[in-house]
């Protein structure tokens, strides 16, 4: 197998996964060897805790969580799951759709305690609201912040007010 | 905009009876760049750590949505600016994936050299300056002497000493210089012996192990459920690497051993480091072997539009562990989305819950055993 690209569009995990998660899975597809399912917002704790507690599928860890904004479409934000298997060396992406209006989505920190710099930095650049988070701040940006600057319509150039030292 | 949720930390209520707080960095010289811990002591006991990072934050991903696929190659340089090269690989390797180009042989194996030469440098860096986080000097000064090496061979490739750029989508920018496998091979030569001084400087010392050992263990449990990835979860005794577990590149063609550590703790992630220092020799040394002739760059178009709705998510081995590059494409010539999957930000996770119940000196000594880039971490 060499370097780059010709990974197969096989499905090698896809019939196994929507074996366990019956009509949880919304739809799936396979593009360059990275197998994709969708899943509602409200069952992404018990589908993540399914694929990580299911012997044969075994996804141990949590490698990236992340969120993307899709303007104009809708819905408009989807937040992105990674897992990795690192016993049986297979990978699955998990994907949420979420809505603009109110964005969010119940925490996963519970499962992975390592989601819970992920959850707050999705929250500081895409003000998505990870439900039942223990410490839900911004990361990366500071407190008095304004606006989530990942998001599309937030302008490359846009100036932030100045703040004064803290007493 | 709507408020941040009410935050949890107890900070603004004050310290707890008979504790007090101490403020560690962003300006400390043991932390590494700019990070900022918050510890709650009980004496010279640390109960709480609170790590405050995003100082060294520029937005490169919202920086990558406004240009095209080739021109975010300068920016992942300034990533894990150690390993310039490995961060390089993994960003091209995604663009390649994403758009379907084959690289020629020739450019894969100078590719790994390099990445495997900076995987060398980026440790020596580490060694030197953990040696300084324990209070040892000389090995600071005999790993710059060698990185210096290093550093001059890409600096004959490339031009650069530190932000090196050198690798392009679908291959790599230049040739080498005539002579210049002779004196990679002559590097090589020199650098093998120089292990064992490193091990007789400093693996050995006395203070050293008593600073080290049993200090910072984790589980592999533990590690694995903080996403902790790299030397860090080698040590716990994991042997996942994805050179072998995931072969890109031309690693699937070459022979070379995945070191683990049993213990988990900061003396294991020392030698673990040191071992995959002399795996990256021989690495280098078979991959100038057969070094093939030929292109170094595959036909690529000069405006790269890769499918819609298209989508990758590349993992490289960097020096610190699982780099990712997670692109969506729209269509168009500049990426949708860029997710960068820093192994230092996992790898900072477990900072805080191996430092309790521990003094000040031990966390100086387990957060430079994690080998965080801040530029990576705060990206």
């Amino acid at each position: 197998m060499p370097n780059t690209t010709a990974l197969p569009s096989v499905e090698r995990l896809l019939p196994q996964v929507r074996e366990l998660l019956g009509p949880k899975v919304l739809a799936s597809h396979c593009h360059r060897g990275d197998e994709t399912i969708l899943v509602a917002p409200g069952e992404i704790v018990s589908v993540l805790a399914a694929l990580r507690d299911d012997k044969g599928l075994d996804f141990d860890t949590l490698m990236d969580l992340c969120a993307v904004d899709h303007l104009p479409r809708r819905p408009r934000f989807e937040v992105v799951y990674h897992l990795v298997s690192l016993a049986k060396r297979q990978r699955l992406r998990v994907k949420v759709p979420v809505e603009e209006k109110s964005p969010s989505v119940p925490t996963v920190s519970g499962l992975w305690p390592g989601a819970d710099w992920f959850e707050r930095e999705a929250w500081d650049m895409y003000g998505i609201v990870f439900e039942g988070h223990p410490d839900l701040r911004r990361l990366l940006m500071y407190e008095q912040f304004e606006g989530h600057p990942l998001r599309r319509d937030y302008p490359v150039n846009r100036r932030q007010p100045l703040i004064g030292p803290r007493n | 905009m709507r408020d941040a949720p009410a935050a949890t930390l107890d900070l603004e209520a004050g310290p707890r009876e008979g504790e007090f707080y101490v403020n560690m960095g962003p300006q400390h010289p043991s932390t590494h760049g700019v990070l900022r811990l918050m510890l709650r002591m009980d004496g010279e006991v640390i109960r709480e750590v609170i790590p405050h990072i995003g100082y060294l934050h520029r937005n490169h991903e919202k920086i990558a949505e406004s240009r095209p696929y080739p021109q975010y190659i300068m920016f992942s340089d300034r990533l894990d600016y150690l390993a310039s090269m490995n961060m390089n690989l993994g960003y091209c390797v995604a663009v390649e994936r994403l758009c379907g180009i084959e690289v020629p042989e020739r450019a894969d194996f100078l590719r790994v050299i390099m990445a495997e030469f900076n995987r060398f440098a980026s440790h020596l860096v580490w060694f030197g300056t953990y040696g300084l986080d324990i209070g040892a000097w000389t090995p600071m000064l005999f790993a710059f002497r060698e990185r210096e090496r290093i550093v001059d061979l890409f600096e004959a490739v490339c031009g650069a000493r530190l932000t090196y750029s050198y690798m392009r989508i679908g291959g790599v920018a230049e040739d080498l210089p005539s002579g210049w496998i002779a004196k990679a091979r002559e590097t090589v030569a020199y650098l093998w012996p120089k292990l064992d001084e490193y091990d007789a400087l400093l693996g050995h010392n006395v203070i050293f192990e008593k600073r080290t050992q049993g200090i910072g263990g984790l589980s592999p449990d533990q590690a694995i459920a903080l996403g902790v990835t790299g030397p860090v979860l080698r040590s716990t005794g994991v042997r996942w690497d994805l050179r072998r577990d995931e072969p890109y590149s031309v690693y699937h063609r070459l022979d070379f051993e995945i070191p683990v550590g049993t213990t988990g703790d900061c003396h294991d992630r020392y030698l673990v480091r040191l071992a995959e220092m002399r795996q990256s020799l021989r690495i280098i040394e078979q991959a100038l072997d057969m070094l093939p002739e030929g292109p170094i760059v595959a036909k690529v178009p000069k405006v790269l539009k890769p499918p819609k709705d298209a989508e990758v998510y590349v993992r490289t081995e960097s020096p610190r562990g699982e780099y990712g590059v997670y692109l969506v494409s729209d269509g168009s010539a500049n990426p949708h989305r860029l997710k960068i999957r820093a192994p230092s930000f996992s790898n900072l996770l477990c900072v805080a819950p191996t430092s309790i119940g521990l003094k000040i000196a031990d966390l100086v000594a387990i957060v430079g055993s994690v080998d965080i880039v801040m530029g990576e971490v705060d990206r």
